[in-house]
């Protein structure tokens, strides 16, 4: 059952190579490819991160949750607020974003520590549907924007470099979403990512060891919270264009699709999963344009038939598979 | 005070409401210990199947009948077909089918109905009770009916031996195999009784809110909390949750927040609510023997 | 005679000379010898999918006109994608549109939110964002943003005509208002309040909003009668417009009712809502209603309804959306005839702000479409119409 397990210390050699292959094909995607697609790549980037996030979270920890929408809303509306009211760098708007979701994941951790399954998915589906209706308040709105939302400007290439807005913005996401995965990765590696499955495969057991489960299950909703924040800020710089319509309740529910599809509590399903994200409903609409969403949830079904466990896991079997006749 | 009475039994009609989805959501949990996400949309288009009937000519309550029945078919063939092959995985692929089935009924209802919204006949006289201006007929027949349907759901899983049997199968599969109980026919029968208690809880709704595709998106989130603040294995506590919850939202509304934030505060005290008694007022908090 | 054979081809030649000018055909990127390529986003899908069959509607209207020969020979392709009314979904497939599919321009893109993502792209790009559909009023700026423009009466104009009525007949009411609690419900509330002026914050005793997911606006109508107000402006869509009706007449409360034109449509609003109940409405409307009995035997009215059931007869006649979808496109239409066969954005746009007395055959007698280089705003003006039980009867002028 190696999909729900943490990953291992030493990446093999053969993964070195794979995962190499994979860098310079993703640098050199961009010089291949229209500005369009590296724009649609740059998106799926950003859904990794937050995929990566909610991942720990639902994954690695067990706590569902069906409101993750909302942090990558107050992400993208931290980034688009110092960008547009104080002039603030886009690369700065990443830590604050970070910042501020790491603490509102806690703080939103804490009361839900007392909640279990349904009654969490809840809690968090509650925050999903409020967000939205507080983002369009009078009181915020000369911050928020109302319902008109913040027009963002994209970065150009810093230093002269001769590359378009698109592609310095993907190769930023780049660079950001490795040095996310990386964190992530030692983090869930480490004793914290430990106690996060301590927790979730036997709470009573980790508690009888001494992990202080409180503390850990509101860190781990933090946690989750920062990694969806800056995938937010990112989402919002590539998009340009911040408005409470842009975050509703399906988002978070295409978050947990995308988080159960790509495979739980592996690393690499977060990135399958954001490709399913972004690439799905547009290939459903060209399949239907009667009824589009018909065709995704026929195709979440069917995924989840021929892969419970994700794509992450279908793909290891696979792996497996051939690696033992070879 | 008059119309803080109005506000409240308003309250009340669309409590009602919820109180019926959350009761079909109710008895999918307890033969399925899964909360499920489609339920609502389940509950729109029988509704919609019970329209089509009614627009050709069949009789209201004829069709009232008929529309249980093929909901009641269509459950189990939904479990017995559709959910078969994620059977033995963990609960957030299911989850996850769920909510593919949420998007895929929605979707089709939008295709073959349109989204243009429709009226929807109700069985209830249209002149309001002793003419007060208060609450209608149909609100109050409504009303009604959920609580019919209560009473049949708690004298079901209380003194019957297959309501015993459906619940002994969700809490225990294997002793229940033990004593010769069908687990998998249990559950099958759970989800026909739920989709059948959405079809009367959809064609309940619709004359209050219009038949349209979309009618059980806002209602789903508050039979959901209905269902849960009343402890989600209770009827009694998802229909006094659903008039909680109904009553709040509109005295919360009317009187204390004003209309924009209304849904922030109502969901704030739900989630308070369940943080002060995690599993719901009703509920029974489990005690696990370490 | 020579001097005849001289002269003729001596006009001859000039002629072959000055022909070349005038059938020199110019095309930017969408634009062909037999096609016109045209995006649009709708949503076809999530709240706001009762508007996804405007989209549906235009589609249909262009296979008509295909299948009469196109216009100028050149069929159009209209390529019209999903967003959801998400606007990171609306900017992706725009830039789709105009980066891939390389389409001439935009018809009709739905909803506030959704253009304002794409707003500052489109002119950056210098591709035409035409005839937007929502009532936002920004859309009618030519000076900052040339390259966009509204189609439909703006919201405010409309809040401004309801606004001026109650001035002259009921100067000392006490206003009541039941908004949706987005950019069309505020724009619209801002209208009637600029429309009051000073009068706004006296004359408005009570504010109610709604979302779109609420199920039921009983409360909101009880707290608005409460508030003791008389006169009822209800700027709501179509499904809760109609729980508002009703539950206004339940409920004893009998005030002078203002009903925005969004939801005036009989079949689809206020028959659900009970017919009876609906005495009394007021509305102001640019578009005639299909289910009217007003236009029972207006030839347009009959000339769309067969449109309607050889073209696209899954369509919901009652829906006023459709009558809107029509009419865009036969505002389209026109422009695109205006431009001959110089086929470039530029042309489209300047095309679309030469409409001199467009009446269009399903807008309501009097009032015509008028664009101008300065006048980016298409339909201006709207007809006060009361409702009598069974058709909405005009009264007053034409209003501006």
């Amino acid at each position: 059952m190696a999909a729900g397990n943490l990953p291992r210390s030493r990446i093999a050699p053969r993964k070195w190579a794979a995962l190499t292959a994979l860098f310079a094909a993703l640098c050199v995607a961009p010089f291949l490819l229209s500005n369009f697609s590296v724009f649609q790549l740059t998106l799926v980037l950003a859904y990794a991160i937050v995929l990566l996030g909610l991942n720990m979270l639902t994954g690695y920890n067990g706590q569902i949750s069906l409101g993750h929408g909302a942090f990558y809303a107050i992400g993208a509306y931290v980034a688009a607020i110092l960008m547009d009211h104080y002039g603030v760098p886009y690369w700065l708007t990443l830590p604050a974003a970070a910042a501020v979701c790491l603490v509102a994941g806690f703080l939103f951790g804490l009361p839900a520590l007392r909640l279990e399954g349904p009654y969490l998915a809840l809690a968090t589906f509650a925050l999903a549907v409020a967000l939205p209706q507080l983002l369009k308040h009078k009181a915020l709105q000369p911050w928020t924007g109302g319902v008109e939302g913040i027009t963002l400007v994209k970065p150009d290439a810093p230093f002269g470099l001769p590359l378009n807005a698109d592609r310095w913005l993907y190769f930023f996401s780049l660079a950001v979403a490795i040095g996310m995965f990386f964190l992530g990765r030692n983090l869930l590696r480490g004793r914290i990512g430990r106690a996060m499955v301590a927790i979730r495969d036997n709470p009573i057991a980790a508690e009888a060891m001494g992990i202080d489960i409180a503390l850990y299950k509101s860190l781990t909703f933090g946690v989750s919270a920062m990694f969806t924040g800056v995938g937010g800020a990112l989402g919002a710089i590539a998009v340009q264009f911040v408005a409470p319509d842009s975050f509703n309740v399906f988002l978070s529910i295409a978050f947990l699709v995308g988080v159960v599809v790509g495979g739980l509590a592996t690393v690499q399903g977060a990135v399958y999963g954001a490709l399913f994200i972004q690439f799905v409903p547009n290939i459903a609409d060209r399949i239907s344009k009667a009824a589009p969403w018909a065709i995704y949830g026929i195709m979440v079904i069917l995924f989840m038939y021929l892969a419970p466990g994700g794509v992450a896991s279908f793909i290891h079997r696979i792996s497996e598979r051939w690696r033992r006749r070879t | 005070m008059d119309t803080f009475l109005a506000q409240f039994l308003a309250g009340l009609a669309t409590g009602g409401i919820y109180a019926s989805l959350a009761l079909a959501l109710v008895m999918i949990h307890q033969a399925t210990r899964l909360v499920n996400f489609a339920q609502g949309e389940l509950a729109m288009f029988s509704t919609y199947i019970a329209w089509s009937l009614v627009q050709a000519g069949i009789p209201y309550w004829v069709a009232f009948g008929l529309t249980l029945l093929i909901s009641f078919a269509a459950g189990i063939a939904i479990d017995r077909l559709l959910l078969r092959p994620v059977r033995g995985s963990p609960a957030l692929p299911m989850v996850v089918v769920f909510i593919g089935l949420l998007v895929i009924l929605n979707s089709v209802a939008g295709w073959i109905y349109t989204y243009t919204v429709r009226p929807f006949p109700s069985p209830f006289p249209s002149e309001p009770l002793f003419g007060q201006h208060y609450i209608s007929s149909h609100d109050l027949g409504a009303i009604g009916v959920t609580l019919a349907m209560l009473a049949a759901i708690y004298a079901f899983f209380r003194f019957t031996p297959l309501g015993l049997a459906m619940r002994a199968a969700a809490q225990n599969p294997e002793s229940a195999r033990l004593v010769g109980i069908r687990v998998g026919w249990m559950r099958a029968l759970g989800w026909g009784l739920a989709c059948a208690i959405g079809a009367a809880a959809g064609m309940m709704v619709a004359p209050i809110v219009f038949l349209d595709p979309n009618m059980m998106s806002g209602v789903l989130l508050y039979a959901f909390a209905a269902a849960l603040i009343g402890g989600i294995d209770d009827p009694f506590g998802a229909v006094f949750g659903g008039f909680f919850v109904g009553v709040l939202e509109n005295l919360l509304g009317a009187y204390v927040i004003g209309q924009e934030l209304k849904l922030t505060v109502a969901l704030v005290v739900i989630v308070a609510v369940l943080v002060v008694k995690p599993s719901g007022l009703f509920g029974r908090t489990l005690a696990r023997r370490v | 005679m020579k001097h005849a054979k001289a002269l003729a081809s001596f006009t001859l030649a000039v002629a072959c000379a000055a022909a070349p000018a005038y059938a020199q055909k110019k095309y930017d990127p969408g634009a062909s010898d037999t096609e016109i390529k045209i995006g649009q986003t709708m949503p076809y899908s999530g709240p706001a999918s009762a508007y996804g069959t405007i989209g549906r509607v235009e589609a249909a209207y262009f296979k008509m006109i295909n299948e009469k020969g196109g216009i100028n020979g050149r069929k159009l392709e209209l390529i019209s994608v999903d967003d959801g009314y998400s606007p990171p979904r609306t900017v992706e497939a725009t830039r789709r549109l105009v980066e891939q599919d390389e389409v001439l321009f935009e018809f009709q893109p739905l909803g506030t939110a959704p253009n304002v993502a794409i707003h500052k792209y489109m002119n950056a790009k210098k591709v035409p964002q035409l005839f937007v559909a929502t009532g936002a009023t920004m859309w009618g700026d030519p000076k900052h943003f040339p390259w966009t423009m509204g189609w439909q009466p703006s919201y405010q104009t409309e809040g401004k005509i309801y606004a001026k009525d109650i001035l002259a007949n009921h100067p000392n009411a006490k206003i009541g208002v039941l908004y949706q609690n987005d950019d069309y419900g505020k724009d619209l509330l801002k209208g009637l309040k600029d429309g009051l002026g000073a009068k706004a914050s006296s004359m408005i005793v009570k504010e109610a909003s709604y979302e779109v997911t609420d199920p039921s606006i009983d409360s909101q109508i009880l707290s608005l009668k409460d508030s003791g107000a008389d006169v009822f402006v209800n700027i709501a869509t179509p499904k809760f417009a109609a729980l508002a009706i009703r539950k206004v007449y339940d409920s004893g409360w009998k005030p002078v009712h203002y009903l925005n034109n969004v939801s005036l449509s009989i079949g689809a609003v206020l028959k659900p809502a009970g017919l009876e109940k609906s005495v009394g409405l007021i509305t102001a409307a640019y578009l005639k209603d299909a289910t009217d009995p007003e236009w029972a035997n207006d030839p347009a009215m009959n000339e769309y309804k067969a449109f309607l059931k050889k073209y696209y007869p899954e369509a919901n006649v009652a829906d006023s959306s459709n009558v809107y979808g029509y009419s865009a496109a036969m505002t389209l239409v026109q422009v695109l005839k205006q431009c001959g066969d110089d086929l470039t954005r530029a042309n489209v746009m300047k095309q679309a702000a030469s409409l001199k007395h467009l009446q269009l055959p399903l807008a309501r007698p009097g009032i015509e479409v008028n664009t101008g280089p300065d006048d980016f705003f298409p339909f201006e003006a709207e007809q006060l119409a009361r409702f009598d039980g069974q058709r909405w009867v005009a009264y007053g002028k034409v209003i501006e």
